[in-house]
């Protein structure tokens, strides 16, 4: 398969870019929601519209209601999520947890609301401030028909505004993956505004029962979300990339100082140029992850490594070089640049920042 | 699609049953590369064989058309081909400036005459060509080359001097850029010429390098009389060709970010890693970058071949790979230590890490610099102002 996109796939990339860049854009709903200090950090309306453009169905199985489509057209959606910044429950519910429920009994309960934008999952992996998905502590003890679950999560993308949490928890067989209702006794969650405006949650669960068909999964289908939710949250960085170094190369060639357009000096040419590389090979690189993982290739778990630290490295240089290419405004609030700053450092920690990947990937090649 | 997979088996079958057994083990060192050329020089009977069966089927140059000795496959069948080759390790049976840089330039801009002449014999090894580009006052400013070429009626007479010119000393002829309008802007007054190495008045000297080898030359012409159909392209229109060229030089310059270890330095250096976790994390970023510009190359090709890369997009990949290599390079150095200092050593085989690593130095520099590729991409692909 050629490593561009396909009639179709370009097709669904302009819808989406038409979209995001209208329904999405930065003040009709990440600055509205931040500036109204929104419980939730996103708008349910524009996620109902996720779902009527049926972007939700996306990953979901024809079977099921869905579109049937890959990897690669969910990468299409979150990198124009990404270059507008729009907040959506579209990456943990539509992706992650979609790649979940995939072949489950909970699949039937979850799957038409998330394919009309209106459930909303979470997905509670990490335990401490970085991600160690290794180390996971929560336990799931067998209690009666189901499990018992203790323990504590941090950084739990929309768990304050979640229907249900996907939580990995360490059974007696190894890891697992249990499907926990939002009101579950036992489960305590605290909304948390992250420096991005997104709402995070940090959750107890303080021996909290669940039925056995909550566990949908184990270390396999972790490993499955996993992979789904890392090349997603690359795709998503391509995007927030592509948007801060567009914002930085416009202004370039819009600003004058000593009486000739920024954009001139050679200094900021050389460092736009490097920008544009590096940017070009992170989305080759997630793109070749998406369509890996689309055929179920064995090679797609070292690439889902390369492509998370890529893009989580291009998307770093490219906010912090151009917060420092917009000069004093670039610090401001009523400039876009700085929130893509805010939004690159939260992807980056999210399934794993790029020193945890370039280890991974390390660790696979044996050394 | 199941034309593609009868290909791909067909394919597999072929290599298996031709590409001989020590035409898959990697390259020892530069010279285990088949050059061609009208007196070649094969390192062994595999050698030759796996060019001349290659040649054979036009597979050379896979993606040319059959009439000029190519293979005349598709986009996809040419991946398909190189996949194939790539599983068994094969190795490229002819490195070839004729077939890198020189033939997609005839293919574009040749005559029928001309495409008919050079393309076959490039195709089958036979002429081994150099590239006369740079001066010794025409570096990265390559437009102010003063080599000329007079029109005497009958043929041109050049005379003046290039400088890097890659194996000029081995090479049969030379695609060479002179001025043949002295008065016009420095851009508008240069022709591509096409002449015979052997010709009276040709001469060359290697230039010795900090490697300790002389891969490039000082090229001299003395009143060297070349025949007048042997321009491409118009009289002082040789600008648009030698820029056209210059892409697929990138193109093949780019290739060497992906190293020989398939993008995977660690794995190959992992006993050195092991004390030293400053240099671990290096080499697996550095891993990462380089199984990242893997796809990238891939895409790069892909979209080369549909029509759909930028025109300039051959300057981001040469500047991508070259530091890429760089890279690589300095790493291998740090973790070999004190064995890879070893100059001369048959442990060392000759000083192979070391006169490499040295060698690489040049990537960022020939074929234009990796600043003049970043002011291509600022002026061309960004549209950034007064580039």
């Amino acid at each position: 398969m050629p490593l561009y996109l396909t009639e179709d796939q370009a097709m669904l990339r302009d819808t989406a870019r038409d979209f995001m860049a209208s329904e999405g854009a930065i003040p009709t709903q990440l600055r509205k929601w931040r500036d109204m200090n929104c419980k939730d950090g996103f708008g349910h309306a524009l996620w109902r519209q996720f779902g009527e453009m049926g972007f939700t169905g996306i990953l979901v199985d024809e079977a099921d209601g869905g579109l049937g489509l890959g990897h690669v057209e969910a990468g299409i959606v979150l990198e124009e999520i990404g270059c507008n910044l729009t907040p959506s429950p579209f990456l943990i519910t539509a992706v992650a947890a979609v790649e979940a429920l995939k072949g489950t009994a909970q699949r039937e309960k979850w799957l038409p609301g998330i394919l009309k934008g209106e459930t909303v999952a979470a997905l509670a992996i990490d335990e401490g401030a970085k991600h160690r998905p290794e180390a996971i502590a929560v336990e799931a003890k067998r209690s009666g028909n189901g499990y018992s679950l203790s323990g504590a999560k941090q950084f739990v993308v929309q768990g304050a505004s979640a229907d249900f949490i996907l939580v990995a928890a360490r059974t007696e067989e190894g890891l697992g993956l249990f499907a926990v209702e939002k009101d579950a006794k036992g489960l305590e969650v605290e909304g948390v505004r992250m420096a991005d405006s997104s709402i995070g949650a940090r959750m107890t669960f303080a021996n909290v029962e669940v039925d056995v068909d909550a566990l949908i999964g184990g270390e396999e289908v972790l490993r499955r979300v996993l992979r789904a939710g890392r090349v997603g949250a690359a795709a998503e960085m391509v995007g927030v990339a592509s948007g801060a170094i567009g914002m930085t190369v416009d202004y370039l060639k819009q600003r004058k100082q000593f009486g000739r357009l920024i954009g001139e000096f050679q200094a900021l040419q050389f460092r736009a140029a490097h920008l544009y590389s590096e940017l070009e090979i992170a989305r080759a690189t997630t793109l070749k992850t998406q369509q890996l993982l689309d055929e179920g290739s064995a090679e797609a778990e070292a690439m889902v490594h390369v492509a998370k630290a890529k893009a989580g490295q291009v998307s770093t240089l490219a906010v912090q070089e151009g917060v420092q290419m917009h000069g004093g405004i670039g610090m401001t609030d009523e400039y876009d640049i700085g929130l893509y700053m805010k939004r690159d450092r939260v992807l980056n920690e999210l399934f794993g920042d790029a020193n945890y990947h370039a280890d991974q990937l390390a660790r696979l090649n044996g050394y | 699609m199941a034309d593609l997979e009868a290909f791909r088996a067909e394919t597999r079958d072929w290599l298996e049953a031709n590409c001989p057994a020590e035409m898959r083990e990697p390259m020892r060192s530069e010279d285990d590369a088949c050059w061609g050329g009208r007196n070649p020089v094969f390192k062994s009977e595999a050698q030759r064989l796996w060019m001349e069966r290659m040649a054979e089927r036009g597979w050379t140059v896979p993606d040319w058309p059959s009439e000029y000795g190519g293979g005349g496959l598709d986009p996809a069948q040419t991946k398909v081909l190189r996949q194939e080759m790539a599983r068994i390790n094969a190795r490229n049976p002819l490195y070839s400036f004729g077939i890198s840089m020189l033939g997609p330039a005839l293919l574009k801009y040749g005559t029928e005459a001309q495409k008919t002449r050079f393309l076959p014999e490039i195709a089958r090894g036979e002429i081994r060509w150099c590239q006369g580009y740079s001066e010794p006052n025409a570096g990265s400013d390559l437009a102010s080359l003063a080599t000329k070429a007079e029109d005497k009626g009958d043929h041109w007479l050049v005379n003046g001097q290039k400088v890097w010119t890659s194996y000029a000393d081995k090479a049969d002829w030379i695609f060479c850029l002179v001025r043949t309008d002295f008065d016009a802007p420095k851009h508008k007054g240069i022709s591509f010429l096409l002449f015979d190495m052997a010709s009276p008045g040709v001469s060359t000297k290697p230039i010795l390098l900090i490697s300790g080898y002389s891969p490039f030359c000082e090229t001299f012409f003395d009143d060297v009389q070349v025949p007048k159909d042997q321009v491409v392209g118009e009289v002082n229109k040789g600008w648009d060709v030698a820029k056209y060229l210059l892409g697929h030089e990138r193109e093949m310059i780019s290739g060497m970010g992906l190293g020989g270890t398939g993008g995977r330095l660690g794995a190959a250096l992992k006993d050195k890693l092991a004390d030293d976790p400053i240099l671990r994390a290096d080499v697996a970023r550095f891993d990462v970058d380089a199984m990242a510009f893997k796809a990238m190359s891939e895409k790069f090709i892909d979209e080369l071949k549909a029509g759909q890369a930028h025109p300039a997009q051959p300057s981001m990949m040469k500047y991508a790979g070259t530091e890429l290599n760089k890279a690589r390079h300095e790493l291998v150095m740090a973790a070999g230590g004190a064995d890879a200092l070893e100059w001369e050593s048959d442990r060392s085989r000759g000083g192979k890490a070391a006169r490499e690593w040295l060698r690489t130095k040049a990537n960022s520099i020939e074929g234009g610099t990796s600043e003049i590729q970043l002011g291509i991409i600022a002026k061309r692909i960004l549209d950034l102002p007064g580039a």
